[in-house]
């Protein structure tokens, strides 16, 4: 038999549970992580004679526990290794540690491993890239190759995160609400980072990258099953749901981007989209807005739409002005202007956009945005000027090609004589 | 007789099945579908979203609305409905309407992600025979 599919399944789901429960027992990231890597492979020796056992996490934790705290004698004393089926007779000592593995402790524990994880001193990506390996249990190599890296310095980029991880205080006691709460919204910034890093990959990179999406949202279903009340949470999984469902439809067989409104839409996952609907319709009732909901809501307008033109504009429009207030941003300015284009024409969108330019004067989007509205009017030079600046700006061969097939569609609208004869 | 039956499972370990797992599991299972449509046998079919997405109406007085399951062990599952409705808030208020009718226990709310009305000799003519994805 060497279908062991359902023991790494096992395993992956039990990880966060288990590794952030020997972490509160062992307070060391790296013993509790070997303590789950050795339980591991007792679970892969044990399991398929065994069969599973009731609750996989308990399990784990315990043989993690024991097999550390032998190491540790062992190395002391120096004495032989105990028998392994001493180890491994759990009978009733499972149901003994599943008793104590009460909601709330193990709640804690999980929100602590991935806390720990968006410690402020780290840049985005080594929280990202630690989080993914501690928390999730990718491998170096998979985390590296959808970093596009080297292994050796994904390596390098964890060990540097992990000894800073270390040297930090690590808060062990249960925390308080308010400081629950703060952990809380912390922890779901970083998984929508993770959600960010898959989803804004294009063409050839996207394929290595859609992992990270896919892992950003079981940390959200993770989150949501651990704070069944948080509306936010409930916002946040209902927007990478319905986000990530369009994944097949954002890029063409080229790998160029297709924008929103040229999408086939009958290849959106509507199996996402029922369970992202669900979500946001359930947050709303709790009638305590904030910015993953409101992003949701705006997800959610796209995804009922059977077609472009049946969007409704106008509430993404209301919907971005609550952003706005929520979250000033130019970026989620720029944004909404593309509903007020749509809902009132390029004029107005022009108008809202025109006092960005300072601060987003390096922005590729804002380039592109601006060149599209200047083409609707009519006002093709001044369109072409903001083109050319998209794509010096544009982060990927994806962006600039997008915005290469509006010049071209520019070229030929103004091939009046005159402008002809002045081109060449 | 018509037999209910009903799908219990680990929901972490089958949320972190890979796409082709799952798709392959759904392609064994419409297998064993096909065989007792064929016979006229399968009724409605429903696989329905995580339990994130659920929402449980105590049924006490007053009655509560919480979010999350139904997870207590000490009552015993007896029935369902299936009801077709705008939101959640128009199914919490069926349930409402239900649990005024019969008061204790609870209703678990929780949407339906993917159903197949099915057919079955029962049934006959109050179902509609073809199945939709």
């Amino acid at each position: 038999m060497t279908d062991t599919a359902w023991i790494d399944a096992a395993l992956t789901s039990a990880r966060p549970q288990a590794v952030g429960a020997l972490l509160r027992y062992f307070r060391n990231l790296d013993t509790a992580e070997e303590a789950f890597q050795n339980a591991c492979l007792r679970a892969l020796k044990s399991w398929p004679q065994n069969g599973p056992p009731r609750d996989a996490a308990a399990w784990l934790i315990m043989v993690g526990r024991n097999v550390a705290i032998d190491d540790i004698r062992r190395s002391r004393k120096q004495e032989p290794l105990p028998e392994d089926d001493a180890i491994s007779d759990l009978g009733d000592a499972e149901e003994e540690i599943a008793e104590r593995l009460d909601g709330s402790h193990y709640r804690d524990d999980i929100l602590r491993l991935l806390f720990i994880c968006c410690h402020p001193d780290l840049p985005a990506t080594q929280q990202i890239a630690l989080a993914l390996r501690i928390v999730s249990g990718l491998t170096v190599k998979q985390i590296a190759r959808a970093f596009l890296v080297s292994e050796a310095a994904m390596e390098q980029r964890i060990t540097r995160a992990k000894a800073r991880v270390a040297k930090a205080d690590v808060p062990f006691e249960t925390p308080g609400a308010m400081e629950r709460s703060e952990r809380l919204a912390s922890v779901a910034a970083m998984v929508y980072l993770i959600f960010n890093e898959g989803y804004s990959a294009s063409g050839d990179t996207a394929e290595l990258r859609a992992p990270l999406s896919e892992e950003a949202i079981r940390l959200a279903r993770l989150l949501l099953r651990l704070f069944q009340s948080e509306p936010e949470i409930m916002g946040l999984t209902s927007l990478l749901l319905l986000q990530h469902a369009r994944a097949a439809a954002r890029f063409d067989a080229d790998g160029a981007f297709v924008l929103l409104d040229d999408q086939d839409r009958s290849l959106w996952n509507q199996k996402m989209i029922a369970e992202g609907l669900a979500l946001i319709d359930k947050a709303m009732r709790h009638r305590r807005s904030g910015p993953y909901q409101v992003q949701a809501a705006i997800a959610a307008l796209h995804a009922r739409a059977a077609k472009p033109e049946d969007t409704d504009w106008a509430q993404i429009d209301l919907l971005y002005g609550a952003l706005e207030v929520m979250q000033p941003s130019p970026v989620v300015t720029l944004n909404r202007s593309v509903a007020v284009s749509k809902a009132r024409g390029a004029e107005a969108a022009l108008e809202m956009i025109e006092p960005l330019g300072e601060r987003l004067s390096n922005y590729f989007h804002y380039f592109g945005v601006r060149g599209a509205y200047l083409m609707q009017l009519g006002r093709h030079e001044e369109a072409r000027v903001a083109f050319d600046r998209a794509i010096a700006l544009a982060n990927t061969s994806a962006e600039a090609a997008h915005i290469r097939m509006h010049l071209d569609r520019l070229m030929r609208d103004s091939q009046s004589p005159s402008s002809k004869i002045s081109k060449k | 007789m018509l037999y209910a039956i009903l799908c219990y499972h680990d929901e972490d370990l089958v949320g972190s099945w890979s796409r082709e797992h799952d798709a392959s599991v759904m392609e064994k299972l419409a297998v064993v579908h096909e065989k007792l449509k064929q016979q006229g046998r399968l009724g409605p079919v429903a696989r329905l979203l995580p339990t994130t997405a659920a929402t449980t109406l105590r049924k006490e007085n007053p009655p509560v609305v919480i979010d999350g399951p139904y997870a207590e062990t000490k009552e015993q599952l007896l029935g369902f409905y299936l009801v077709d409705c705008e939101n959640l808030d128009q199914a919490v208020d069926v349930a409402r309407d239900l649990g005024e009718a019969n008061p204790g226990g609870a209703y678990e709310v929780r949407p339906v992600g993917v159903f197949l009305p099915g057919s079955t000799g029962a049934a006959k003519g109050s179902i509609k025979g073809s199945a939709k994805a």
